[in-house]
């Protein structure tokens, strides 16, 4: 071979190198991601049934959970940035919008507004989440350690059917009993007049909330509607070749 | 089909490739003794000057219902009252002097390069600058409105401001008139005239953008309104991207474009 050649060649494999350890740091960080996130809802789930065998009432119980629940759904905000540096090949927006809608129920209502911690549609979207992540994350650990077990697949694309509306009926039901404390305690607004000539009403800004649930809704279920349908379909078709 | 007038018509060579320009001509393309076309329908179309017409005169309307404080507007005993300040009728003979000027301008001075763009866009370039006009205005002429802190001097520096800036808008668009001649499609590069207004082409490639940011500065600072800081901003993130294009299709244009100029901000941006 001329030398020229083989300096060519040398160029080359240094950037694959450094494109397959890249991969390989990639693929070990969102291992640990996704095993440690998978953890943390498996301890919020075992908590919440302790809690609820123990004192056999739901009661008291966000308080209980509350601030592993802020940590680890907090956290999933790392997931944006997955999505933004490309090591995940989902929409940002997408997942955005995901995340963003979780930070605020957690932040923004259940946190803030203490008179609802008790109420049911708590509970209800809680359970739902946790059912929902676990099941997520280990399709993520099981998938990147190329060993995913077809009930865990199944439990992600079929589950969600059940899930995303159940959990959307307690997030708003939710935001709609936190509405009368909102009005009464005029938290997080501002009023005119003040030097910067601009007003805010949560109250209203939490009833937008609900409106907005009308359209994205819809677009986000036909979404994992449609990824279902590609894996299961392309799934029916190797088997069909076989 | 007549349904698929010239306007929404998208032809090219190559399925993959850039779709052809109107001026060109059959002669000129490379193609042998036979061509094939692929066509695209760009939907329905609607053409720049009407756009642009109704986002301004949207703006201009609204403004001034909320500053006569129509009915169901503010609370019933505010109806058809007036502003004891000062500043709100400058604001709104400013606000409404711009977008005048806007109107003006479409309809006279600017020489629009694309005829048309997809109607569906109007939809967003509409609620855009009506939404944004409902949210200034309801603020700026709400009885409980908030003169700016420094009062007078405030006022006058801001109206000094945004008047110069407003001369400088349409010194820019009348020079960027003059290059384009009706006949023929040459580009031209801009270059600063016996206008000082115009001056700033030597450091910047799109001085209308400028100008306008400094305009809504302007205004910003005598309403001294948090809605319009932000209308303000998003424009001129919005106006940074585009001048970034055009100045980079400057730079791919002519080899001899000047160096020293910046796309919107002399030395910054």
């Amino acid at each position: 071979m001329a030398s020229g050649e083989e300096d060519g060649t040398v160029e080359e494999k240094e950037t694959n190198n450094k494109k397959r350890t890249k991969g390989t740091i990639a693929t070990a960080w969102l291992t640990f991601y996704n095993i440690a996130m998978t953890a943390g809802w498996l301890v919020l789930a075992v908590a919440m049934v302790r809690y609820y065998l123990q004192k056999g009432t739901h009661k008291g119980l966000y308080r209980n959970i509350a601030r592993t629940l802020k940590f680890f759904q907090t956290f999933a905000l790392l997931e944006v940035g997955h999505c933004a540096i490309g090591i995940v090949r989902t929409s940002v927006i997408v997942t955005g919008v995901q995340v963003c809608s979780r930070i605020f129920m957690v932040w923004f209502v259940t946190n803030s507004i203490r008179q609802i911690q008790n109420e049911e549609s708590v509970i209800l979207f809680v359970v739902v989440w946790t059912i929902t992540e676990i099941t997520r994350y280990s399709f993520y650990t099981f998938n990147l350690l190329n060993h995913l077990p077809y009930f865990i697949k199944w439990a992600r694309y079929n589950m969600f059917i059940v899930m995303y509306p159940l959990g959307v009926i307690g997030e708003l039901l939710t935001i709609h009993a936190s509405l009368p404390y909102v009005r009464r305690s005029g938290m997080y607004s501002l009023r005119l007049p003040n030097k910067y000539n601009v007003s805010f009403d949560y109250y209203y800004f939490l009833i937008i909330v609900m409106l907005s649930y009308i359209p994205l809704f819809p677009q986000l279920y036909f979404h994992m509607l449609r990824q279902r349908r590609r894996v299961l379909h392309g799934e029916i078709i190797v088997e069909k070749d076989e | 089909d007549p349904h698929w007038y010239p306007a929404r018509q998208s032809l090219r060579l190559d399925p993959k490739g850039k779709p052809l320009r109107d001026e060109e001509i059959l002669q000129e393309l490379p193609v042998g003794t036979t061509a094939t076309f692929y066509f695209r329908d760009l939907g329905a179309q609607i053409s720049w000057g009407t756009v642009f017409l109704i986002e301004c005169i949207g703006p201009l309307v609204i403004y001034l219902l909320f500053y006569f404080r129509l009915p169901l507007i503010y609370a019933p005993k505010y109806e058809f009252t007036a502003s004891k300040h000062l500043v709100v009728p400058i604001a709104c003979v400013c606000h409404s002097f711009h977008y005048m000027k806007r109107i003006v301008e479409t309809l006279f001075v600017h020489r629009l390069s694309h005829s048309t763009m997809p109607l569906r866009n109007i939809f967003k370039n509409c609620s855009y600058h009506w939404c944004f006009a409902a949210w200034m205005a309801y603020y700026i002429n709400h009885p409980l409105y908030t003169p700016p802190y420094y009062g007078e001097k405030q006022v006058k520096a801001a109206l000094a401001i945004f008047l110069f800036c407003q001369l400088g808008s349409f010194s820019i668009h009348m020079a960027l008139r003059n290059l384009k001649l009706p006949s023929c499609k040459i580009k031209k590069i801009p270059y600063p005239t016996k206008n000082p207004f115009t001056w700033i082409f030597a450091l910047v490639s799109c001085p209308n953008y400028t100008y306008e940011l400094g305009s809504w500065l302007g205004f910003t600072l005598m309403t001294q309104c948090v809605p319009v800081l932000f209308f303000t901003v998003v424009g001129f993130i919005q106006m940074t991207v585009w001048a970034k294009g055009k100045h980079r299709s400057y730079l791919k244009e002519f080899k001899e474009y000047p160096t020293l100029r910046s796309p919107i901000l002399p030395f910054i941006l």
